[in-house]
């Protein structure tokens, strides 16, 4: 199930609507990494609140697309990680560092856009 | 005491001796040991009060049961000493293991320890069978009859009382436990946006697990950004626990919230660097108003004093 990719202003935002394949997962961090270059973007959302397992390879691959958009000159925010994902995955280890988070995409807006104009909070 | 184990050690070749001779002891019939309880039952009910009495008076010599009164011993030492008797005539410890159950719910609270009790009652099991070296010393014979009637049975009394106790306790501490945990440290909105945990007692790590899944719904239901865990009233941490704590941390990071954590003692300062826990993602400030001084700071709020213009401010 490919993951639809919407563009909102300088932001684009990816909305996961269930459990991803590997597979599916690469494409969507391919097309994001493209998409940001194309569209200009200042920031990536990607929605997880429908997620209620995380694997260690889906993990992975969240770390490697942001670092990766990132590169590409935006910021990527991860928002609505469950409350049972969060702590299955700092058991697991998985901890997404050097990923900035949200709980939800109205939080992840106003993070974006304080960073934008340079206020407020750092990257942490 | 030494005189009841010289007595046993004098007795017992004898009773080897009758057993290997003498068939017809050996195979003591159920009908002759009860008999011989029946003898016994009416030798302890017809000395009871005396028995009682040196009963009594033995516990205090042996300093036992000192958070009671004189009185409260006597009553219980009559009570315990008649379930005895009946456990002793019937065969049957429903009743005995009930009361004990029983004076263990009141003892207990009163801070009456395992080895006094199982001392008491080994003390009653002495003094029953001194009156019963007493009353028979001249017929040898039927006193070790009469003491292989009545030994098992004392055992298991003293077993089933004992026992009685400690499960007593036992249930006492589960209880006690289970009422700890409902205790459960709440999760406390102070502003807008802004929670604070405050942490008191011992975690295990149970109560650990369960607070940070309080914690992280608790993010989630009151849109939290920040969270303030003191653990001012925490006394000591070890590894497991702390690593629970890092955990919890990076656990609201994945919700989008900032966990600011206080309180921590120089022990547990001291503890957390020795066992090398990695605290660099933790952001961490002296006390509680510290804590929620820079929550606010991170929320964006300023408190100013009434009456100054906040332009100023």
């Amino acid at each position: 199930m490919e993951v639809p990719i919407l563009k909102q202003g300088h932001y684009l935002i990816a909305t996961f609507q269930a459990a991803l394949t590997d597979e599916d997962l690469l494409k969507l961090q391919d097309a994001l990494v493209e998409r940001v270059g194309k569209f200009r973007s200042r920031g990536v959302i990607v929605d997880v609140t429908a997620l209620d397992v995380m694997d260690s390879f889906a993990a992975r691959t969240l770390r490697a697309l942001a670092h990766m958009v990132r590169l590409r000159g935006a910021d990527t925010v991860i928002v609505g990680v469950q409350p049972e994902v969060a702590f299955a995955m700092v058991q697991l280890g998985l901890t997404l560092e050097g990923v900035a988070t949200a709980l939800d995409l109205e939080e992840a807006l106003l993070l974006l856009n304080s960073r934008a104009k340079g206020v407020g909070a750092r990257a942490r | 005491m030494l005189a009841y184990h010289t007595h046993r050690i004098k007795g017992e070749p004898p009773m080897s001796k009758t057993r290997d001779n003498l068939p017809e002891v050996t195979v003591q019939s159920t009908a002759e040991t009860s008999a011989l309880l029946r003898e016994l039952v009416a030798h302890l009910r017809q000395n009871r009060t005396q028995l009682r009495q040196e009963w009594a008076r033995r516990i205090t010599e042996a300093k036992l049961l000192t958070a009671m009164s004189q009185e409260e011993i006597f009553a219980e030492a009559t009570s315990v000493y008649d379930n005895y008797v009946e456990a002793l005539e019937t065969g049957t410890f429903e009743a005995l293991q009930a009361y004990a159950r029983n004076l263990s719910e009141r003892i207990i609270p009163r801070g009456v320890e395992t080895h006094e009790v199982v001392g008491i009652v080994l003390l009653l099991r002495d003094v029953l069978a001194r009156s019963l070296f007493a009353k028979y010393q001249h017929d040898f014979g039927l006193l070790n009859r009469i003491l292989d009637a009545y030994e098992p049975a004392a055992n298991r009394i003293a077993n089933t009382v004992a026992v009685g106790f400690v499960q007593e306790r036992e249930r006492t501490i589960r209880q006690q436990q289970e009422a700890i945990r409902e205790l459960s440290t709440p999760v406390l909105q102070v502003r807008e946006r802004l929670l604070i945990l405050p942490i008191i007692g011992v975690i295990d790590p149970q109560r650990a697990r369960q607070l940070t899944e309080q914690l992280l719904r608790g993010i989630r239901t009151n849109r939290a950004k920040v969270v303030v865990i003191d653990i001012t009233g925490v006394a000591a941490m070890d590894s497991n626990v702390a690593n629970v704590l890092v955990q919890t941390v990076e656990a609201s990071r994945l919700l989008g919230a900032t966990v600011i954590v206080t309180g921590l003692s120089p022990e547990i300062a001291q503890t957390l660097v020795t066992i090398g826990v990695d605290l660099a993602k933790m952001n961490t400030v002296g006390d509680l108003q510290g804590g929620i001084e820079e929550a606010e700071r991170l929320l964006g709020y300023k408190v100013v004093p009434f009456g100054e213009s906040i332009q100023q401010a």
